[in-house]
This record gives C-alpha cells, structure tokens and sequence, in this order.
C-alpha cells in the first residue's frame, strides 16, 4: 500500500479549525521555521481510509492466537484503556501546579507501592521508557553504588548466554565490560562457570529468572549469594515476570534491583512500537540513586528521561493490577503457566522440546531433526502457520536452540484455543512433509507474502523519498 | 569430500595451510545453520588474534554469531571481497576464506573432516 506521503494531494484538507479567537504571537526573531512544515495533505474520507487499510494489515491479539515467545501478547481488558482515557489523567501537564496533579501523583505512587509488593523491592522510579531503558537504570543504580563506595574497580558485569541480547547490549552501554557464562546442559546457570568468573572486579550479575528457556533456575538462592560474596550486585531482568508474578518474588530471590516490563506483563498494550514502560525496583539501600527529573523538582544524581515516564502506561498497570487484586495475579501467573505447559505436551507429540520438562510460562521447541529430515526450516513452519490465521511463535531465539521456536501462550488463551493451535502445527508438519516448497514459500494467504529478508537486511531503504 | 585437507574446530572454522599461510573460514554446517549471511565484521590487516576469541562476527538473517578463531597469530590477509558479497559464504563456504593468519604461536585442538562431521552428528 502507499505511504500517507504518497497518497498527499495539494489542497485536500480537512477544514475543521475554528476561526482564531486569540492574538496571534509572533515567535521571537531567528526562530521561525524557514521553509513550511512537509506534511501530508489529505481529506478527512481519505485519513479514514488510509488507517483503516492499515489496521487490516496488522495482526493483534484481538484477531487471534500470538504465541510470541518472550513478549507475553496478552490480552489488554478493554478497562484498563477506559481508566487511561479520563480527561483527568489524558489532560494533564507534568508541570501544572502541585493541586492539580495530585491525582497523577497518586496513581505513581499506589503503582509503586503495588508493584514493589510484586517485586519485592523497597523503592521504584517509572522514568525509563521500556524495558532496555530499565536494564540500563537498573545497571545504572549497581555502578553508582560501587562508585559510591571507591570500589572502582569492578568493571565486570556477568551475563548467561541464555540471556535477552539487550543485557549484554546494557552493561556495554554503562562503561562494563561483559562476562558471557555458558548455560548447564540442564539450560539453567553454571554454578561452577559463575563461581570462575566471580572476582573483585565482579559489579554484577544480570539475570532473567525463568530464563529465556522457560525454566526456572533451582539455584537462584545460591547464585545471588556467590555474587554478594564477591562484592557484585544482582540485577532482575523482568522480561519473564509473568511466569512468578504474585507466586514469588525477585526481591526473595536475593536480588537487588529490578525492572519491570509493565507493557509486558501488566497487560498495556505493546508490539507496535511502544510506548512501553520499565518501571525500575530496588532495596532500600539503593533508593538514593534512583533517577528523577529536574524539570519537576527531583534532587536525584541521574536523570533518564524527561518528567515521570510514560505516564499513562503505569496508569493502565495500575489499573490492570487493581482490577485482578491479590487473588486474580497469582491467579494469572498460574494459568500462563497451566496454558504453557498444557501446550507443550500436545506439542511434544509433533515437535521435538528443547527441554523436555516441566516449563514455565513459555517452552522451545527444536526443529533441527525435522529440517534435516524435510529440508523445512523453523522460519518455514512460522510462515506457514500465518496461512491459518494464526501468529508464528518467536523464531531462532534463544540462539543457544538452533531451530528454535518458542511459544508464550499467555494465561488469556483458553483451552479449545490451545487444541485448535495443537492441530494447526500438526497440519503445518504434515504440509512440509507432503510439499515443503509450498512452506518455502509461505505464507500465501496473508496481505504480505514472503518479504525478501535477505535483500532488507542487505540493502535496507530506511529513508522514505517524499 | 573435496575439503579432505582441512581441520575443523568444535566452534564450526576450517583451517587449512596453505603459501605458508593458516587460512580460516566457515564450515558448511555452519553456514546451514546460520542461515543467509547479510553482513561480516572482520579484523584489520596487522591485527591478533588468540586462539578460542572472537575475531569477527557474522550476521545472517536469523541472529549475529562470532566468528572463533581456532589459532593464535597475526592477520596477513583479509577476504575483502566477503564485504560486498557475504553470500559467499553460503554458496561456497569451503571456497570462502575469510582470514589468512601468520606467525601463528598457538593452534587449538584441531578435529579431522571425518572428525567433525561426526561431532557435529551430535550437534544437530
């Protein structure tokens, strides 16, 4: 379809703008634009019709079933949206007086309170924008805290090989140097890799607990122990808190700060490109590192995004989580996990588990027998599954899985919905047994076919001509 | 099989000798399971590298993976020509040298081609 840039016609307007009922101001001198703003200039018909086109090309959770491994697509209840729409919250400035943000102060506050309840943790900051922003405050808070100390020397920070390629990407970013430590064959840390890498240069561990293979690690107690030890700090990559929520707690598990995917796990709309929200937890003793803004007033040391965050976000997490209460979001986390370990035994009898176990939330299935025997990839078998209407689980993550797919069914899918998806992998299966070009060259039935990859990553256009 | 003089290391590199030089690439099975390469990082002309360190990267379309050498030794020549047509290491990986290294001090545990193709029976 065409770019809304394309679609532009010289005078098509939309002439809904009453007439000026206030003085005009004249910017001061040297900051008027010098050549008029390039913006698309269409009919209110034909803004209409160009989102609507849009909104039939996506596929979200509302159009059905979106395994996507490590995301946690699940369903936003439409109350949440509601409470993030009051005029009360939507009309606001970060800067209005005191009196009239009592209200968004609160919601800041209860959501802190709450998801510190969650966490384990004693104190929250809402200014990072996502979760990568989160690791690197949270990263943040370990570096100002040896620094506090003189303890300049801990340059290290330890990272599983099964980890998210932003916590590796995250210590880089805060001046680190990273130590990767490769996963037990039972997919879960090294105790004996952990405890070679661990030194007086040790600043930290980074760890997601379940990890990125669903498992949850039988020796969290005694990993965050080994790096207290050693002087380093442990941080909680929150990416899985959807498989513990309300049933256990990072800040039990002996860590020390945390950042938490609202968007993810706290039901806020995500995939599109945002916003997100990384709330970021911590104990007591590193509250007085916590970023805050300047512009309203904080005294803090670091400071990672304008004002308190994306707001609204936090108030639809709050919403989420005042909605299910203490009985309905452990209630969630069991289900995930009901859901995910259901799905895996119907699958087992057509893929091959990466770890044939108990999972977590989510669980990886090894394609590399079937390749070998069909000549039909994990990407082949996610693309051919968008011709059953369905989204394809994450794919070749994590990389220690070579033909990996990886399914997060989430606690919003029901039973007959997992059945249906059981069959639809059989059928796929079964298709590239029979006629494996046909998935070589899947999906056919979707408004996109199979996009070139190899020509987008090699000649990318990332910049439209207008 | 026509890469009989080559040596293979467990991180999936063959290395051959050859003008006095120890030349690395990717093996097929690598390449297989890498998946179309779009793009390589590799070191410049003069640079070390230390035997079972990165010294490059590839990217393909399903992740980025480093590239492992299986020696210790200075790089003499790189593959100039992977930079524009990093296919190549798909289409004809035992073709496909990546580096060629010099005054190499130390050589990893190095697996015949019948070695490795036996190891990597049990890798996939």
């Amino acid at each position: 379809m065409k770019l809304i840039f394309e679609k532009s016609r010289k005078g098509h307007s939309v002439s809904v703008l009453p007439p000026l009922d206030v003085e005009t101001v004249s910017l001061p001198a040297g900051m008027d634009r010098e050549s008029a703003l390039r913006l698309p200039e269409l009919s209110e018909t034909e803004i209409s019709r160009h989102y609507k086109e849009l909104v039939d090309q996506v596929y979200g959770v509302n159009n059905g079933f979106y395994p996507l491994g490590s995301c946690t697509m699940k369903y936003n209840p439409r109350i949440d949206e509601e409470a993030a729409a009051l005029p009360g919250f939507t009309g606001i400035h970060p800067l209005a007086p005191a009196e009239a943000t009592a209200g968004c102060r609160k919601v800041l506050e209860e959501a802190g309170k709450l998801l510190g309840e969650i966490s384990g943790m004693d104190a929250m900051t809402f200014q990072p924008a996502a979760g990568a922003h989160g690791e690197f405050t949270g990263v943040m808070l370990i570096k100002q805290y040896h620094a506090s100390r003189g303890d300049v020397n801990r340059t290290k920070i330890i990272v599983p090989d099964s980890a998210h390629g932003t916590n590796p990407a995250t210590a880089a970013m805060c001046g680190f140097d990273v130590v990767n430590i490769a996963s037990a064959p039972n997919g879960c840390v090294d105790l004996e890799a952990l405890k070679n890498a661990l030194g007086d240069d040790t600043a930290g561990l980074m760890l997601t607990n379940p990890n990125t293979v669903g498992l949850f690690d039988p020796n969290i107690l005694e990993i965050t122990r080994l790096v207290h030890e050693a002087g380093g700090l442990c941080y909680y990559d929150g990416a899985n808190l959807n498989a513990i929520m309300g049933r256990v707690r990072p800040g039990d598990m002996g860590f020390d700060c945390v950042h938490m995917n609202l968007h993810k796990t706290f039901a806020t709309p995500h995939g599109g490109g945002g916003p997100g929200a990384g709330a970021v937890g911590c104990k007591a003793f590193l509250k007085g590192f916590l970023p805050g803004s300047a512009l309203m007033g904080d005294n803090a040391p670091i400071q990672v995004r304008s004002f308190a965050g994306n707001f609204l976000v936090v108030l639809r997490a709050l919403a989420y989580i005042l909605m299910l209460g203490r009985e309905g979001i452990p209630e969630a986390c069991e289900t995930a996990l009901l859901n995910a370990n259901y799905l895996q035994m119907k699958m087992r009898e057509i893929f091959t588990p990466a770890f044939d176990r108990l999972c977590m939330h989510e669980f990886v299935l090894d394609l590399s027998d079937y390749k070998k025997e069909t000549g039909v990839s994990a990407l082949d078998v996610a693309k051919g599954l968008i011709d059953f209407g369905i989204h394809p689980p994450t794919m070749y993550f994590p990389l220690i899985v070579h033909e990996a797919l990886m399914l997060e069914p989430t606690e919003t899918e029901d039973r007959e919905t997992l059945d249906r998806v059981a069959e639809i992998f059989a059928a796929v299966k079964q298709q590239g047994i029979d006629d494996p070009e046909s998935l070589h060259t899947a999906p056919h039935k979707a408004p996109i076919g199979r996009p070139d990859e190899v020509g987008a990553a090699r000649n990318p256009i990332v910049r439209a001509e207008l | 099989m026509e890469h009989l003089n080559y040596q293979f290391s467990r991180d999936h590199e063959w290395v051959k000798e050859e003008d006095g030089l120890t030349w690395i690439g990717i093996s097929d099975f690598a390449q297989n399971a890498l998946g179309d390469v779009v793009f390589i990082n590799m070191p410049e002309v003069g640079d070390e590298v230390t035997a079972g360190d990165p010294f490059g990267d590839v990217e393909s379309v399903k992740a980025v993976s480093d590239l492992v050498s299986p020696v210790t030794g200075t790089v003499a020549e790189i593959n100039e020509e992977l930079l524009d047509s990093p296919e190549l290491l798909n289409s004809a990986p035992y073709e496909t040298w990546i580096i060629k290294v010099e005054n190499v001090t130390e050589t990893e545990e190095l697996l015949s081609a019948a070695a490795y193709e036996e190891f990597c029976e049990t890798e996939a």
